[in-house]
């Protein structure tokens, strides 16, 4: 008869292979060409949700009928090393067991949505690969119990993101808003390893147990203090505000709106855009011994909340309008989780997850809606209330909705002051080396020259 | 000293040897692949059970069975070490598939007797710890791409200026090193070994001979010369046995500055091939920074990137060399939108390119986490370089895979699709690069065995402290 902690090793593992063998099995067969039937695709799909699922209802089950409130579960010294540990640990906690089903129950009900949704779309195979990568990024995200992991998890949801953005690849803009969505990624990332890197050396590794405290979420207590909690806790809101498109990051969320509605859905509405507030309630004991980290936290999240609001105003598509409402939520969950309401926080991410996916799966069919209530009630819809009585000048409302329509700007100030520059200095480098090889060649180093377009530089494809 | 149970590594410098001068007399170039690729296979077999012999032996270094060449020379010329033991099959393999995924097409332009030739010349060196024989293989490598070079009619000064330098320097540093005898070294003996290293590796300012190589030779003969990393082995066997810490410290700075230049020039290449050669710049100044790093975390991690490149980056090169054979020179200024029709080469590209940038599940991202580590230990200041050079080869390397794959419908009248040897080649390198990411262990174990030798040597020559061994 097993013991205990031996179902909860099972139901812990199976948690977590069940989205890695979806990957491997749907990766390895498309690489190899064996993945033909829409049909087929489906149900390993359904299979390695529904096995995830159920193992993550048994583990919540087993925690509530043994009153736990924080299970550990481990897959061993990944690499050791002296003075170099990698575990593979994840943990089971209020925090992360609703973030797992959450997860688990949004791609299972977007899965079954695509199958339907994406029926004889040429990239087919290709969209659930990369769905089967997502969900593994976010499981392993969401239950890591060391910053390794959580930063492994943390890069497959943003590979995975990027290249569903560039899912309708014959035409350029979305493949170009993904790449947008890529570097801002690569950014969010970077910041999150430099953290990881950080903590080892402020703690020795980079368990959780070791910066964040022992006890169960939320009541651990952070052992960095001072500017080591303020520095760390500052690299992780850069990651958290790249993942969660706050500002500056925000002008990709928009873009990311080229996918394929199911991805943008679950990523946008639901999970990714809500990964960064994540990271947040994670690292919440660190807030709690910085209090001017949390200033930050509070002003980043009120600011991307207000932007947010009033550029999801003017938007004149239906996805674009929802890709900022999202982010107004986000940025209020942000200015919670700094103002120190985490259960409040969690239960915003639930909520605004599951409300926003049903309306991004219904946005195709928008139209079609209007038009049955107008059939209907057999008149046009009356228009929508002006919630706010008018208060500023003409010329100050011009200048608001300008900055709302141009999205606050923020793409642009990216983009001139450092995409431009940063691309201005390597052509310059560029030149400089070929003047320097046609000097050692005693004439043109280059007898093959590719045609010049002077117009299409890094910036245009940007 | 241990004994190999079979001369492996003589063989495996032999076959390529009389391959090279079986193939010379072949006229047809069909034939000359076949040959080649039975020769390069059957190195790659005396390679690998080199490295298993090696193992069950359980030893810090081993000579081969029966003292062939120890008897001729009084000593022993080729051993195999925990650094090297590694490195001669994935070497042997880089080569194996670089010859057999040779197309048809292509078969008149690349010369196999001399990549059978620079085969032996490279593993001789991999497995050579002589300080003299070793600058003179290293210089004996520089020989077969210049020929290649001259064969086909391209100019050779930018790469014979830096190689004259190489081997001058490498001449000049090894003569002081000799004269000084066995005494702590002076500034003399290192600086020129050091700046030989740096040229070999294309550091920042001595690169251009390396872009030059890229756009003059053939793919294959480019990237072979470069990706097995000479440089850094000479750096190992050269440098930093007596070269103070400082003053390697001082040009690991140097190397950081390379990775991230490599890293943005790499971003705004306009063509498949300088695009990567600036990306095997940058991982190369990595590999670099860590070597110089001298600490066992930043060495091992140095040490395991090393390894993961030569897979990686070595089926990202066959990757783009197959899209050559195809398409010609590779544009990157517009979209090419071949997707469609070589599905398999676009996810083989994304997975060695992702793999190249320590991607989580593929074998260079412990070793990525490792360097980033040694270097902020080593670094404080300096140690974010390895953080942005990481990044922004990420970004490049999907760049390059949106312009390349995906942005327009391509119409071609003729089959794209990836041919069956490439398919073979790149998906082995691929399997090896999932395995290594999934189970890290067993490498990342023997690269920190192989670290703490080279600090136990440094030290022993009054170079640094020896490593501490307590967990």
């Amino acid at each position: 008869m097993w013991e205990l902690d031996s179902w909860i090793q099972a139901l812990g593992v199976t948690v977590v292979a069940a989205p890695a063998l979806l990957l491997a099995v749907l990766g390895l067969l498309s690489l190899l060409g064996r993945l033909k039937s829409e049909q087929t695709v489906g149900r390993i799909v359904q299979v390695g949700v529904v096995i995830g699922l159920l193992a993550s209802l048994a583990l919540l089950g087993l925690m509530l009928a043994t009153g736990r409130r924080q299970i550990e579960f481990g897959l061993g010294h990944w690499v050791s090393i002296p003075h170099y540990d990698f575990w593979i640990k994840f943990e089971f906690d209020r925090l992360n067991v609703p973030f797992a089903l959450l997860t688990f129950i949004l791609c299972g009900t977007i899965s079954a949505f695509a199958t339907r949704y994406m029926h004889r779309e040429s990239g087919y195979v290709r969209f659930f690969v990369l769905f089967a990568l997502f969900q593994l990024g976010m499981i392993v995200t969401s239950l890591a119990c060391t910053i390794e992991t959580l930063f492994a998890g943390w890069e497959m949801v943003g590979l995975s993101s990027a290249l569903l953005v560039a899912f309708f690849q014959e035409r350029p803009a979305p493949v170009r808003n993904g790449l947008r969505v890529w570097i801002v990624y690569r950014v969010s990332d970077a910041a999150l390893l430099m953290a990881s890197v950080v903590v080892h050396h402020l703690t020795g590794s980079g368990d959780f147990d070791n910066f964040l405290g022992r006890a169960a979420w939320p009541e651990g207590h952070g052992s960095l203090e001072g500017s080591s909690a303020l520095l760390v806790g500052l690299l992780l809101l850069l990651a958290a505000a790249g993942k969660s498109a706050l500002i500056p990051f925000c002008g990709w969320l928009p873009r990311a709106m080229e996918g394929p509605t199911p991805s943008s859905a679950v990523f946008y509405g639901a999970l990714s855009v809500h990964l960064g507030a994540f990271l947040l309630l994670r690292v919440s004991p660190i807030l709690d011994v910085s209090p001017p980290l949390c200033v930050v936290i509070v002003v980043l999240g009120l600011a991307t909340a207000l932007f947010a609001s009033l550029a999801g105003r003017v938007q004149t598509d239906i996805k674009s309008a929802l890709s900022f409402a999202s982010l107004t939520q986000v940025g209020l969950i942000v200015a919670e989780i700094g103002l120190g309401f985490r259960y409040i926080a969690l239960i915003h991410i639930i909520g605004h997850a599951c409300l926003r996916t049903l309306q991004f799966v219904r946005a195709p069919t928008l139209l079609r809606d209007y038009n049955t209530i107008e059939n209907a009630i057999g008149d046009r819809l009356p228009p929508g209330a002006v919630l706010l009585p008018r208060r500023f000048s003409d010329r100050v409302a011009a200048w608001f909705y300008r900055l709302a329509l141009e999205r606050g700007y923020f793409d642009a100030i990216l983009t001139d002051w450092l995409v431009r520059p940063f691309v201005c200095i390597f052509q310059w480098c560029e030149t400089l080396e070929r003047r320097w090889t046609d000097f050692l060649t005693g004439g043109p180093a280059r007898d093959l020259e590719l045609p010049q377009s002077p117009t299409r530089t890094l910036d245009d494809l940007l | 000293m241990s004994d190999l149970h079979f001369p492996w590594l003589e063989l495996s410098i032999l076959i390529p040897m009389i391959g090279a001068v079986f193939v010379n007399r072949l006229r047809d170039p069909v034939q000359a692949r076949t040959w080649s690729v039975v020769a390069s296979g059957l190195t790659l077999m005396s390679a690998f059970a080199a490295w298993e012999d090696f193992g069950l032996l359980n030893a810090k270094e081993a000579d081969d069975a029966w003292h062939l060449l120890s008897r001729i020379f009084g000593r022993e010329v080729f051993v195999i070490d925990q650094l090297s033991a590694p490195l001669l099959p994935l070497t042997a393999l880089l080569y194996t598939l670089t010859i057999f995924t040779t197309l048809r097409t292509k078969i008149r332009r690349f010369s196999f007797p001399w990549t059978l030739v620079s085969e032996a010349i490279t593993l001789a060196t991999l497995s050579c710890k002589l300080p003299w024989l070793v600058i003179a293989l290293l210089a004996a490598s520089t020989i077969p791409p210049f020929l290649e070079l001259r064969a086909r009619g391209r100019s050779t000064r930018v790469y014979a200026l830096h190689m004259g330098l190489f081997v001058g320097l490498l001449v000049v540093g090894g003569a002081f090193v000799t004269t000084e005898g066995e005494r702590v070294h002076s500034l003399l003996a290192v600086v020129p070994l050091l700046a030989a290293v740096c040229v070999r590796s294309g550091m920042f300012p001595f690169h251009c001979w390396m872009t030059d190589l890229f756009e003059k030779s053939t793919f294959g003969t480019a990237i072979l010369t470069t990706v097995p990393i000479a440089g850094a082995y000479a750096a190992i066997r050269l440098v930093l046995p007596i070269a103070p810490g400082w003053v390697l410290q001082s040009i690991g700075v140097i190397s950081l500055v390379t990775a991230v230049y490599a890293a943005g020039m790499a971003l705004i290449q306009k063509e498949g091939r300088r695009f990567f050669c600036y990306l095997f710049l940058s991982h190369s100044a990595l590999v670099l920074s860590g070597l110089e790093m001298v600490t066992s975390i930043g060495l091992t991690g140095a040490l395991c990137v090393w390894l993961s490149m030569i897979l990686s980056l070595g089926g990202f090169g066959l990757t783009l060399r197959a899209l050559e054979a195809r398409r010609g020179r590779l544009s990157l200024i517009d979209f090419q939108g071949l997707y469609p029709h070589t599905p398999t080469l676009a996810v083989c590209f994304a997975l060695t390119g992702l793999a190249s940038v320590g991607f989580p599940g593929t074998a260079g991202f412990v070793g990525g986490e490792l360097l980033v580590d040694g270097a902020v230990e080593t670094y404080p200041h300096f140690g974010i370089a390895v953080v942005i050079a990481a990044a922004l080869n990420g970004i490049a390397v999907v760049q390059a895979y949106f312009r390349l794959f995906m942005g327009k419908i391509h119409v071609s009248t003729v089959d794209l699709s990836i041919g069956r040897r490439e398919r073979i080649a790149v998906l082995t390198l691929i399997a090896l690069l999932l395995l290594g990411g999934l189970y890290p262990q067993f490498i990342v174990e023997s690269r920190h065995h192989a670290a703490e030798e080279l600090l136990e040597q440094r030290a022993a020559l009054g170079n640094g402290d020896a490593p501490s061994h307590e967990p």
